[in-house]
């Protein structure tokens, strides 16, 4: 449970590869990149992880491999609760240089994978307030 | 209200115990079970923030969460006890009577086989859950509430859904 086989590496994320991990339950993570896809063609920004079957230490290790490989310091995912949130919090301990975006949606992706002249972790954090920000509620009234 | 649900979840705190059985027994706390995540505050606050504020979270080591049962059963709340394996709820069954045990996920990995989508286990560990049952505990198996319960037997088949 240790970082440090990914916060003693130098790898920085590869150009023209993937600037983030999206990680969720089920198809979570390959849907939202699809969506992203569809409507900015720039899915190939974002590396979807699934985590379907796996216990919480297969989960942290198969997600520090995959940030070894590809050298991303952005993890986006969907529930804080979620054990891939967990799995994430426990490798980005101590590691200044990423960062975990938790309860991410579509909006979030859509302005990090245009915030392309900005380091990503910075990118990332824009987003989050992008996301945070853009969900809106039409008609309804609130329950008495 | 009292402790509803005696769960073993290798991922402990995540979405299926905090929401998916959270919001319809209306949780208001956990207990979790977990001389390691006893031990270490980081532990502790990293499963502290995967809960609403609402929802309160109590650490204990086998030993302490004997003594303090009681208590959570005569919360006026409604709770849950989680355990993250077998062994621990064995344990704690050989100290305090269980009525129920839900097995809510195993998962994968070297020496496991595999008996429901989300439950794996070695020979040791069936066996283990038999032994549990011969504590007159009911055991089954179920990830959440909209699925089957799977009973004891069916599970160590592998009798559901694979």
């Amino acid at each position: 449970m240790n970082s440090d086989a990914v916060a003693g590496s130098d790898v920085a994320a590869r150009p023209g590869g993937p600037r983030a991990i999206v990680m969720g339950h089920g198809d979570f993570a390959v849907g939202l990149i699809s969506a992203v896809d569809q409507i900015t063609g720039r899915g190939r920004l974002l590396m979807p992880v699934a985590v379907k079957q796996l216990g919480i230490e297969d989960i942290e290790a198969l997600l520090r491999k995959e940030m070894l490989a590809s050298g991303v310091r952005v993890i986006f995912t969907d529930l804080q609760a979620g054990s891939c949130t967990m799995a994430s919090r426990r490798i980005l301990r101590g590691m200044e240089d990423a960062v975990l975006i938790a309860g991410v949606n579509l909006p979030t992706l859509l302005d990090f994978v245009f915030a392309d002249t900005l380091p990503p972790v910075a990118a990332a954090l824009q987003a989050a307030e992008k996301g945070r920000s853009s969900i809106t509620a039409v008609g309804g009234s609130a329950p008495k | 209200m009292t402790l509803e649900l005696f769960r073993i979840d290798d991922r402990l705190i995540h979405g299926q115990v905090v929401v998916g059985w959270g919001q319809p027994l209306g949780l208001k706390f956990i207990v979790l079970v977990d001389d390691a995540v006893a031990s270490s505050d980081w532990e502790q606050e990293l499963y502290r923030m995967g809960v609403p504020p609402e929802m309160d979270v109590y650490f204990h080591d086998v030993g302490t969460a004997t003594a303090r049962i009681p208590e959570y059963r005569s919360d006026p709340r409604a709770g849950l006890l989680l355990t993250g394996d077998i062994a621990t709820m064995h344990r704690l069954a050989e100290r305090v009577p269980l009525v129920a045990v839900n097995v809510g996920g195993i998962h994968s990995r070297p020496g496991r086989v595999q008996r429901l989508r989300y439950v794996f286990l070695s020979n040791d560990e069936a066996d283990e859950l038999r032994a549990l049952a011969a504590h007159g505990v009911k055991v089954t198996a179920q990830d959440v509430p909209g699925a089957r319960t799977v009973p004891l037997d069916d599970l160590l088949n592998g009798k559901d859904d694979l």
